[in-house]
């Protein structure tokens, strides 16, 4: 990495450096030991391991409901954060700080409780079995515990723009004319889709790898609420390590791919609003 | 800045090497760390006051023994790792075996070293039932009829599950005319009614119990007990099949650990200590099926008897493992026909 | 006020509660009603049951060297990200992203390919009779690999929206380095990084996936807050394990209630900075 453009501010030798040393001591190196580890497989036997029925299901369900999970959490998302930015109504506050509680709650106890509500003797799921809607221990389960894992990046990435968001624009686009739909299409959602999109795939992302509330509530009955996670730890508790590590690069070869994705095309909104 | 991150260095090496110190935290008495599977902490719990006691009496030194419980492959796995157990008590011998092949802390020939196979104690596998056993179950046929539910928990990730699954498909064989296509038929067709594989023995019975999932959860004799016991005896009864399996929990000493931590000595006579009279009774008390003739005697009302047959019916756990258990094996091919 | 916007509003603000209602309300709820389920006492002695006080002081032991080491490096990093131009910056954002998006059993299993017997140093480990995995430091370490993005995350888009004008013209008036970052930078961000911290720590506490596969859950030495409830949920303790649990709900109360603090103190000092 080479600096750019000459800076007076001192420091930047010595913070890089830091960063980078911090990130291959504690991420980097272990990562690389693991790939190592997946390299003693060959290649038509990694291929056939990462590639199995129960593997491709489990792919399957991991990211279709990743990506609902996500989805969901991007459409009542921006409700959630539209309704915290625009309108007063009591306990406003409270809810604002409440988005927050799936990253501060640890995921087993957000599983236990999660399974213990949408059981069909819990307190929601009493409600839906006579309807003939099962949660827990369906793939709908997995999709509640993953939603409900990724609610807070979407709102919280959203929220800031939407504050900054000039109001006069939207005034401006009403009086001329257009309607609150019209104002909201044209005006409002193209300003905040970049940050909608860092929400959504860090919801997506996050969803992908959770283990710890989806297993409680799966029911993990193969190839159809088996999440890729689980497989990892099911390879391992064969003693089979290479072949854990193999799905496990495949995975974060995903995420990572998703990321850089992610803050590339910040990047690049960023570039074409400016350059406007 | 260059002294900072220096000085923070140092920080953090000093703060492991100091915790080190402090995990290893040896005083005066002998630490025995107890590297063991899920259902057998009250038995544990019970065996360990007894033998403290037994020998504080016997050498003058205070013995405090840890534990360690999780699913019987994670706490292998875990021995395997690094994890140093100075006696391991899991939950089938394929584990154990496991700690030989991927790891050489124990000797081939470990299962030879203590009487019985290395187990103590056995186990059966049997029902637990709704109060009234309103589905009328009696024996594994009735498991395997459409509409009845059943709870077991993932044969690839729990032990007691492999030893439930290798008793319904044991029963088949057993009967008359029964063979191994049979037998997988018979077995397919219990599985078809599973509709919740929880990772390990004890999700499954919280699953069965707390969720009010199924008619029938295929559990281990002694955490059938312990769940009655524990949880309701007005909610839920036990039915015996009329064969099982015979289950035998194996336990070892870890040799490289015990060799390293100087507790040899000790940890063999804790083992022992399990087919002592007194240990055979805190066993039969926690429902546990003693070895000794003379305790069996005085517990045979509390176990039902059944007629029981050994894993050497499946040739071993290495040859039972490979061909059901591994990738792609019969437990896979069931759910991939599904 | 036109009918139709009113009606828009109470339908938008109506269908977002429901959705929080949902799906953090009453879990939250449940964690509550199930730990005092058989009363206050059952509830004070199972918090003050020997393991469980173990595990939270190993909790709060982790979340001691955790925390500070995860703040040195948030602001190494957002000082060399935010204030500097530079080649790759995207590749190191994303890094410091990924854990993130790394499954928790991945960044356990990653460990102990390292440091397990098995691992990369486990030999040399074993022969120096240093204990990593299975013990403290693997736990620490799981926990760090965890909670290390949030403050740095928490700081880089903050400080990149500063720019660096004031730094500029601290140094260009004769400032040395540490001087213009506790004078002019860190009041600036101070607000931004006590929330990170919070998230961080609240994390830290809270991690399960990542700790589960290094600890070896030896009771009360190596089992953590969140294993101990899972521990205590499989002795069919069920009571008890929501009640260790219900601590873990509180510490996220907590956090929520600072963070409520913190953003009145941080209006009010931009107001201030303003009028």
């Amino acid at each position: 990495m080479i600096i750019k453009q000459r800076s007076i501010l001192p420091g930047f030798g010595p913070t890089l450096g830091y960063t980078i040393f911090y990130i291959s001591l504690i991420l980097l190196i272990p990562l690389a030991i693991m790939f190592l580890k997946t390299a003693t497989l060959s290649w038509p036997r990694f291929l056939q391991t990462v590639t199995a029925p129960r593997v491709l299901a489990s792919y399957r369900l991991s990211l279709t409901a990743s990506f609902l999970g996500a989805l969901l959490n991007g459409f009542f998302g921006m409700i959630v954060a539209w309704v915290l930015v625009r309108y007063r109504f009591p306990g406003k506050r409270l809810f604002d700080a409440l988005v927050d509680l799936p990253f501060a709650m640890p995921t087993a106890v957000a599983g236990l409780a999660l399974t213990s509500i949408y059981a069909g003797n819990g307190w929601i799921g009493r409600f839906l079995e006579p309807l003939g809607i099962k949660v827990a221990f369906t793939q709908l389960g997995v999709l509640v515990a993953l939603t409900f894992i990724g609610f807070p990046f979407v709102v919280r990435t959203i929220q800031p723009v939407l504050q900054d968001l000039d109001k006069e624009l939207e005034e401006a686009a009403l009086s001329l004319g257009a309607n609150h739909w019209q104002t909201y299409r044209k005006i409002i959602f193209p300003t905040l889709f970049p940050s909608w999109l860092t929400g959504f795939a860090l919801a997506f992302a996050r969803a992908i790898g959770e283990y710890g509330s989806v297993v409680f509530i799966s029911g993990n009955m193969p190839l159809r609420t088996e999440i890729t996670p689980l497989l990892i730890v099911t390879k391992l508790e064969q003693f089979d390590y290479a072949g854990a590590t193999a799905i496990a690069v495949v995975m974060l070869i995903l995420s990572f791919i998703l990321l850089l994705f992610i803050n590339l095309s910040q990047w690049w909104s960023r570039k074409r609003y400016s350059a406007a | 800045m260059k002294k900072v991150i220096l000085g923070l260095l140092v920080l953090l090496l000093l703060s492991f090497a100091l915790m080190n110190t402090l995990s290893i935290a040896a005083s005066g008495n002998v630490v025995l760390l107890n590297v063991s599977y899920d259902p057998t902490r009250e038995l544990y719990s019970d065996f360990n006051a007894a033998f403290a006691k037994y020998w504080h009496q016997k050498t003058a030194q205070t013995v405090t023994i840890q534990q360690s419980h999780g699913g019987s492959g994670t706490q292998a796995r875990a021995v395997i790792d690094g994890l140093e157990a100075d006696v391991v008590t899991l939950a089938l011998a394929y584990d154990i075996d496991a700690i030989y092949e991927n790891a050489g802390l124990i000797p081939k020939n470990w299962q030879s070293r203590l009487p019985y196979n290395s187990s103590p104690y056995t186990s059966t596998i049997v029902f637990l039932v709704r109060k009234g056993n309103p589905k009328e179950i009696k024996d594994w046929e009735d498991l395997a009829k459409p509409g009845t539910v059943v709870i077991t928990p993932n044969p690839k990730t729990s032990g007691g599950a492999r030893w439930n699954y290798l008793a319904a498909w044991g029963y088949m064989l057993k009967k008359a005319g029964g063979n191994q296509e049979k037998a997988k038929e018979f077995v397919s067709s219990i599985y078809r009614n599973v509709p919740v594989l929880d990772s390990g023995a004890r999700g499954s019975t919280t699953t069965f119990v707390q969720r009010g999932i199924g008619d029938v959860l295929i559990a281990w004799e002694n955490e059938a007990y312990l769940a009655v016991n524990e949880l309701g005896k007005d909610k839920f009864e036990i039915i015996t099949p009329s064969v099982s399996i015979l289950a035998e929990p194996p336990v070892s000493i870890v040799d490289k650990v015990v060799d390293k931590h100087g507790t040899r000595a000790i940890a063999e006579a804790y083992l022992k200590y399990l087919y002592t009279p007194e240990g055979q009774q805190i066993a039969a008390k926690n429902y546990y099926r003693p070895r000794l003739k003379a305790v069996a005697r005085k517990y045979a009302n509390q176990f039902t008897k059944v007629k029981l047959f050994t894993i050497d019916e499946f040739g071993g756990w290495q040859k039972a493992q490979q061909k059901h258990f591994s990738d792609g094996g019969v437990f896979d091919q069931i759910f991939q026909v599904k | 006020m036109h009918w139709k916007p009113m009606m828009v509003r109470i339908f938008l603000i109506s269908m977002g509660l429901t959705f929080i209602g949902l799906f953090l309300i009453i879990p939250l709820a449940a964690i509550f009603f199930q730990a005092f389920e058989k009363g206050v006492a059952v509830y004070w002695a199972s918090i003050r049951e020997p393991d469980t006080w173990a595990a939270v002081q190993l909790t709060v032991l982790t979340a001691a060297v955790v925390v500070p080491l995860n703040l040195v490096f948030g602001l190494a990093a957002a000082w060399a990200i935010a204030k500097f131009q530079f080649i790759g910056k995207h590749l190191l954002i994303t890094l410091i992203d990924l854990p993130f998006a790394i499954s928790p059993v991945i960044s356990g299993l990653i460990y102990v390919l390292c440091f397990g017997l098995q691992g990369w140093l486990g030999p040399w480990l074993a022969a120096h009779n240093l204990k990593i995995v299975f013990a403290v430091p693997g736990i620490i370490l799981a926990t760090l690999l965890v909670t290390f993005p949030f403050i740095a995350r928490e700081l880089i888009p903050l400080m990149q929206a500063q720019g660096i004008e004031e730094e500029e013209a601290a140094v260009v008036l004769g400032a040395g380095g540490w001087q213009t970052f506790f004078r002019i930078t860190l009041p600036n961000i101070k607000w931004a990084l006590l929330y990170g911290i919070i998230l961080c720590n609240s994390r830290a506490m809270g991690e399960f996936g990542a700790v589960s596969v290094v600890s070896g859950r030896i009771r009360g030495l190596t089992t953590t807050i969140p294993l101990q409830v899972e521990i205590l949920y499989n002795e069919y303790k069920f009571s008890a394990a929501f009640a260790v649990a219900s601590l873990l709900a509180i510490l996220a109360l907590v956090t929520l209630a600072i963070n409520i603090l913190v953003e009145n103190k941080s209006r009010k000092d931009i107001q201030k900075s303003l009028g």
